[in-house]
């Protein structure tokens, strides 16, 4: 009953094209970075001239060469094209060689050098703190009176949490193809969640206007956020080779300069402060809340915003102080992905709460119950916002007393209890994410259909298809309104010369915000069609009158396309636009107050895992998932954005570990280094099911977005490991287990492995205090 | 059509395709993209790491042999190591517009989402149901090892791989229609009668040729399933000298089990060289299974991963426990050594410039033996190993008479293990001597700090691998789980 992916057909046989086979004029060229090895130091100088001199060699941009601003940064312009007098990180964009062929730039890029004096580089959270290095001013959270309350507090606990960033590792890497139009225009097609973002950005480096650059995406190979502000800086590489050169340029980044140029997900570290009752209900909470922003504010704001929001998760906190700080480090600056801060704000309190009840001796569950929101009390988060649909108590107990939590916790002491080498846990968490952009703005969308003659449609929407299946939806919804096959709606490439001005692809908003704009456009169109039949037949007819490809006039039945050829041979309009805005919203972003969501889409998973206590290693053994889409609009696809963000998350919690060596070099930047999970990863035992109940606000055809929430409900399968890590004796109490829990981890963390030195931590980028000294270096070879 | 010396020749949709005049050193990827603008094969990595450039070779092995069809990356595979076979990619399955059931079924279980890495998939799956139309889950988890996605979870795409075999036959690649005459007689037809000679590679067609082509050319680089120099193209961009290509050496595919043990041709390809180590000694079955993806295990060799010399090749550890040996040939004349006594010092053995490696031996065994090999990594497919183990002993009325424990990771070679065997040579088979080793270990190796872990934890995990050999022995009536994968979900 749920409609395949709109090209899974053309997936499997390899017929979908992606920017990368795009057939290219002839005469296109092809760019290659030259990218610095060092963290922070002045760019004294570029040696260019043998890479200028290698065969196939076209040209070779630097910053000088920018005609326009050379920025690619959308809301603070601190992002160069190229680095220009300053390196703020290694892997950072020199210049691009461009050549005839792909591998001679490869190669050519490798031949120049750089000459750079290093300076002082503050590498993780702890040393952009003592340096007060950050990025944008830190922001505070206060509700009621956290000091007061914390020393009233019956019981009190601190801690640390701290949590690895992770790669996005989108199949298909970063590519922009750039062809140089007429009369100063420039076109072109990027891999990219934000077109419009990449026109403005690229005119502006292009010093022209945007109306004379134009950007299109059919499709890309996965974005999960890292295809959000990123793709500006190839693509605008990219425009101006295509503009001094004249000639079309495509770059394509291989896996390793991808994941060394451009953003990942944000690393954060917590120091917390709670106070709670003998049921571990918590009274009050202060939590310093920091993220390694990289060096440039990219969308490190906003992301940072979302963190704190997202710091109550499920849990009502009468007494909060948050202080929120967005650190500056010379490392790759950090980005957008998938759930935008909200996973590391809700890692926090599931950890304060999971050391609450492990303080008590009590199940983690109990404790996580009495802290959920209540109904109609106990109801408004720290910023503001009442909790107006809470679902989760019902969620969370259906899902509970249907997985059978309270047998398996038995079962799982059982074995405990038995097994000296190989130990069980099992953790539930819950998931209560805001839905909208926290930048009121952003939430809006326009959508253009167009009605052919003989019936059929072309759609073009706002949104970018990325995988999550977005066009099938707003397909679906388009042929639902005007009551024709789905075979007669196309979607083409997003384009910016169609819909302007779009938003990102982001916040889990595509479908809440182009699925209503689309049917907004397709409404204007059955009612300009219903206006001309009642002129011309004095019958009044209405939606259902559209069905199945025909329109039912009165006691007649007629083809679709024969109402739209007579609408045509009329004179009436056969194509509109359409738009949305999210009702209800506003946000006061200094004060961290307002309501920012218009509702929240809520899960909750239970996962059973396994861990060795000799090797650390562990396993999740099975998952049981309940999670809140409101009334599907796609039952298959949402299960699939579920399965997949729960995966996803679990590779952020578990195995992918991003290691920067301590001169600030990132040296996991390939599959080779870099894992993310694979098929024998997906829980043998697994149970997804929706829970079915329909949005109480009017969003389109009351359904919930479906793209973040789920990746948080992985923060259950670190749980459950650090379940089975607090069953072993060097892992008794509140173990010390940082995400990623890689085998390293995890013994670590059972006290096994005590004498590892704290820079080499799996968590040395954050944990770790490694500033090494500035050393006068004059030469380096270039990655 | 006559066999020209500088062309290489493939059959691709019922075509041959002939192809001259290209550097050695292109990779089939390349060349299907750039080339012949077949653009549904993606590039993911440019390492064989994540699968969505993979391809399915097909081979004539001569005579009444089945044709054989296998994955392989075809990202870091160059395209001359593909003469006289087939290709088939994901444009080839499309039978007169008709999809395969590994594809139908990947749309009907909602198993792709950005699409990326489907084709990659769609191989590896019809790869698998040319061997097993019908396959259970652990044939389809293993058959995608090789393969990442990062939209789906994996759980569609397994769901496929076991819906697969319940959907309307292929027509074309379908194990039982896919070995026609007419299919034989075209592969037949591209099996060479002069040696595949290009200015920057040879491959020579039996182990003379390939002894005279190794000493006229010291200098040239031996070339055998390229997964790892493969690498040294796409991300060093290394300008290869000259390459001797391996795999045409019939001689050099030879895999002999018999009393004696095991002689492994160093061209046979791990998939095939890690299945008869298996059967000989099922206590490898870990590490041979965490090896690596099927597609590098079809084209990578035990010869390779021996010459290469890695410290953190997993072959070897293994190996070492097993006292295995290496041919080595140098013109006429044949040598054979230790292979503990191979590796010299970090990427560096006892090979000379002018020799090659022609078998790997692993002799029989005498007696009470217990083996094991355990591989530890962040994630249990498709890694590189932190450290990797292969355990040996031999026991006699309850007291170890003989061990060797090789390892990886440990130092800049895979080595032995001298103070932890001595432990426990002459101990009684029970936790306390395992212990005792353990510990012995530290006096064995200094490992180092890197990105896959740090040496503690490389030294404190590697003796509770031998701790974890020790439970395995001691406690076999009652033995408790002692591996993650063990536990029942």
């Amino acid at each position: 009953m749920s409609r395949p992916h709109e090209s899974a057909e053309l997936h499997v046989s390899g017929a979908a094209l992606y920017t990368d086979d795009l057939a290219l004029p002839a005469h296109t060229l092809h760019g290659a970075y030259g990218l610095s090895e060092v963290a922070h130091g002045r760019l004294c100088g570029l040696e260019l001239e043998a890479a200028r001199q290698a065969r196939d060699v076209v040209d070779v941009l630097t910053a000088a060469d920018v005609p326009g601003v050379n920025n690619y940064g959308g809301i603070v312009a601190d992002d160069p094209i190229f680095a220009d007098g300053e390196v703020h990180y290694a892997g950072q964009p020199l210049f691009l060689v461009v050549a005839h062929e792909r591998e001679a730039a490869r190669r050519a890029a490798r031949l120049a050098s750089a000459r750079i004096e290093p300076l002082p580089a503050i590498l993780d959270i702890r040393a952009a703190i003592a340096a007060e290095s950050f990025v944008l001013p830190s922001k505070r959270l206060v509700r009621g009176d956290p000091d007061a309350e914390l020393a009233r507090a019956p019981q009190r606990l601190s801690g640390s949490v701290g949590m690895g960033g992770q790669d996005h590792f989108y199949l298909e890497g970063q590519v922009a193809v750039a062809l140089p139009q007429e009369d100063g225009g420039m076109h072109l097609w990027s891999s990219t969640q934000h077109p419009s973002e990449v026109q403005h950005l690229v005119a502006a480096a292009l010093g022209v206007a945007s109306h004379a650059v134009s950007v299109s995406c059919r499709r890309m190979g996965g974005g999960f956020g890292g295809k959000e502000s990123q793709p500006a800086m190839i693509a605008c590489a990219a425009a101006v080779a295509a503009r001094r050169s004249g000639r079309p340029v495509k770059i394509r980044l291989d896996r390793d300069i991808d994941m060394l140029a451009t953003g990942k997900r944000h690393d954060f570290l917590a120091d917390y402060d709670v106070g709670f009752d003998g049921d571990g209900r918590i009274r009050a909470l202060s939590v310093m809340l920091a993220s390694r922003c990289g060096y440039s504010a990219d969308l490190s704001g906003p992301v940072s915003d979302r963190a704190v929001c997202h710091l109550d998760n499920a849990y009502f906190i009468p007494h909060v102080a948050i202080v929120s700080h967005r650190c500056r480090t010379n490392t790759v600056s950090n980005t957008a992905f998938r759930g935008f801060g909200g996973p590391q704000g809700m890692m926090v309190i599931e950890h304060i709460l999971d050391d609450i009840a492990r303080h008590l001796g009590c199940d983690p569950l109990a404790v996580r119950r009495v802290n959920l929101y209540g109904i109609g009390e106990r109801n408004v988060t720290p910023y503001g916002q009442i909790v107006e649909d809470n679902i989760l108590p019902d969620l969370l107990e259906q899902l509970a007393s249907e997985a059978d939590y309270a047998g398996r916790r038995r079962a799982v002491a059982e074995w405990n209890e038995r097994e000296p080498v190989i130990k069980r846990g099992l953790a539930l968490t819950p998931v209560k994410f805001g839905i909208s952009f926290t930048k009121t703005s952003y939430n809006q969308a326009g959508a253009l259909l167009q009605i052919y003659r003989d019936g059929t449609m072309l759609l073009n929407h706002g949104g970018t298809e990325m995988g999550q299946g977005l066009h099938t939806k707003v397909l679906d919804i388009v042929a639902r309104e005007l009551g024709v096959p789905n075979a007669w709606v196309r979607i083409t490439a997003t384009d910016t010369s169609k819909v302007p001005n779009t938003s990102a692809t982001a916040a889990s908003s595509g479908s809440d915000l182009n699925g209503k704009a689309a049917q907004d456009a397709a409404r204007t169109l059955r009612e300009r069609l219903a206006a001309f039949v009642r002129e011309r037949d004095g019958v009044e007819i209405g939606p259902e009158d559209f069905d199945g490809g025909r329109v039912q006039i009165g006691a007649n039945s007629i083809p679709f396309a024969e109402l739209v050829e007579a609408a045509y041979r009329a004179r009436i309009s056969l194509s509109a636009t359409g738009f949305y805005r999210t009702p209800k919203i506003h946000w006061d972003m200094d004060r961290l107050m307002g309501r920012p969501f218009y509702y929240f889409a809520y899960g909750a998973a239970i996962v059973e895992a396994a861990v060795d206590t000799l090797t650390g290693e562990s396993r999740l053994l099975a998952l049981d998932i309940l999670h809140d889409v409101g009334h599907s609009l796609n039952p298959a696809i949402d299960i699939g954005q579920i399965e997949g963000g729960f995966m996803q998350g679990v590779g952020w919690l578990t195995s992918e570990q991003l290691y920067f060596d301590s001169d600030g070099a990132l040296r996991t930047h390939a599959p080779s280094t870099y894992k993310i999970p694979t098929a024998r990863d997906w829980p043998e035992r697994a149970e997804v099911r929706l829970f079915g109940r329909p949005n109480p606000e009017e969003t389109i055809y009351r359904s919930k977005a479906v793209g973040e929430p789920p990746l948080m409900l992985a923060i259950a399968a670190l749980h459950a490991i650090r379940d089975a890590v607090a069953a072993t004796p060097g892992g008794a109490g509140r173990p010390r287990l940082m995400a990623p829990a890689v085998p390293e981890a995890v013994l670590r963390a059972m006290g096994a492995v005590c004498e590892l030195s704290e820079e080499r931590s799996p968590l040395g980028d954050t944990m770790g205090t490694t500033s090494p000294d500035a050393t006068e270096q004059t030469a380096f070879r270039l990655i | 059509m006559g066999s020209r010396d500088d062309c290489i020749r493939f059959l691709l949709d019922g075509e041959v395709v002939e192809v001259s005049g290209l550097p050695a050193t292109t990779t089939v990827l390349d060349w299907l993209r750039d080339h012949a603008g077949r653009t549904g094969t993606k590039e993911g990595c440019a390492e064989g790491d994540c699968g969505a450039c993979t391809v399915l070779l097909g081979e004539y092995q001569g005579g009444n042999a089945p044709l054989r069809y296998r994955t392989f990356n075809s990202c870091i595979r160059f395209l001359p190591t593909i003469d006289g076979c087939e290709l088939v990619t994901v444009e080839s399955l499309v039978d007169d517009g008709v999809l395969h059931p590994a594809q139908r079924a990947l749309v009907a279980e909602h198993g792709s989402q950005c699409g990326f890495c489907t084709p990659g998939f769609v191989m590896s799956l019809a790869g698998l149901y040319l061997e097993q139309p019908a396959p259970d889950r652990e044939q389809v988890v293993r058959a995608i090892a090789g393969n990442l996605c990062r939209c789906t979870g994996y759980r569609p795409i397994i769901d496929a791989g076991l819906a697969m075999g319940g959907l309307e036959p292929a027509k074309t690649w379908h194990p039982e229609r896919v070995d026609t005459p007419a299919r034989r007689a075209a592969l037949a037809k591209l099996v060479r009668r002069r040696t595949l000679e290009l200015p920057d590679l040879v491959a020579p067609r039996s182990l003379d040729e390939l002894a005279s082509w190794r000493q006229a050319e010291p200098d040239a680089q031996l070339l055998a399933g390229g997964t790892d120099l493969g690498l040294e193209v796409t991300k060093a961009l290394r300008n290869l000298p000259k390459l001797i290509y391996t795999g045409q050496v019939p001689e050099l595919h030879v895999l002999e089990t018999a009393a004696a043990g095991l002689r492994i041709g160093a061209a046979v390809p791990l998939a095939d060289a890690w299945a008869a180590i298996v059967d000989a000694f099922p206590g490898f079955e870990e590490v041979a299974d965490r090896f690596a993806s099927p597609p590098v295990c079809h084209s990578g060799t035990l010869g390779g991963n021996v010459a290469n010399g890695s410290p953190i090749g997993d072959c070897m550890p293994v190996l070492l426990a097993l006292d295995a040996r290496v041919e080595l040939r140098r013109g006429a004349s044949v040598r054979e050594l230790s292979l503990a006594d191979f590796y010299l010092d970090y990427r560096r053995t006892a090979m000379a410039a002018d020799e090659f490696l022609v078998a790997i031996t692993i002799p029989g065994a005498q007696g009470c033996w217990h083996y094991a090999g355990y591989k530890l990594g962040k994630r249990w497919d498709q890694d590189i190993s932190a450290v990797c183990a292969g355990f040996a002993i031999q026991v006699d009325a309850k007291v170890i008479v003989a061990a060797r424990l090789g390892f990886g990771g440990m130092a800049g070679i895979p080595a032995r293990a001298p103070a932890a065997e001595a432990a426990l040579i002459g101990a009684t088979v029970e936790g306390a001597s395992f212990e005792v080793a353990a510990d012995a270990l530290a006096s064995d190796f200094e490992p180092i700090d890197d990105l896959r872990a740090s040496a503690s934890y490389r030294l404190i995990s590697a003796g509770n691998l031998l701790r974890r050999f020790g439970l395995a022995l001691t406690s076999e009536e009652q033995r408790k789980p002692l591996s993650v994968w063990e536990v029942t979900p």
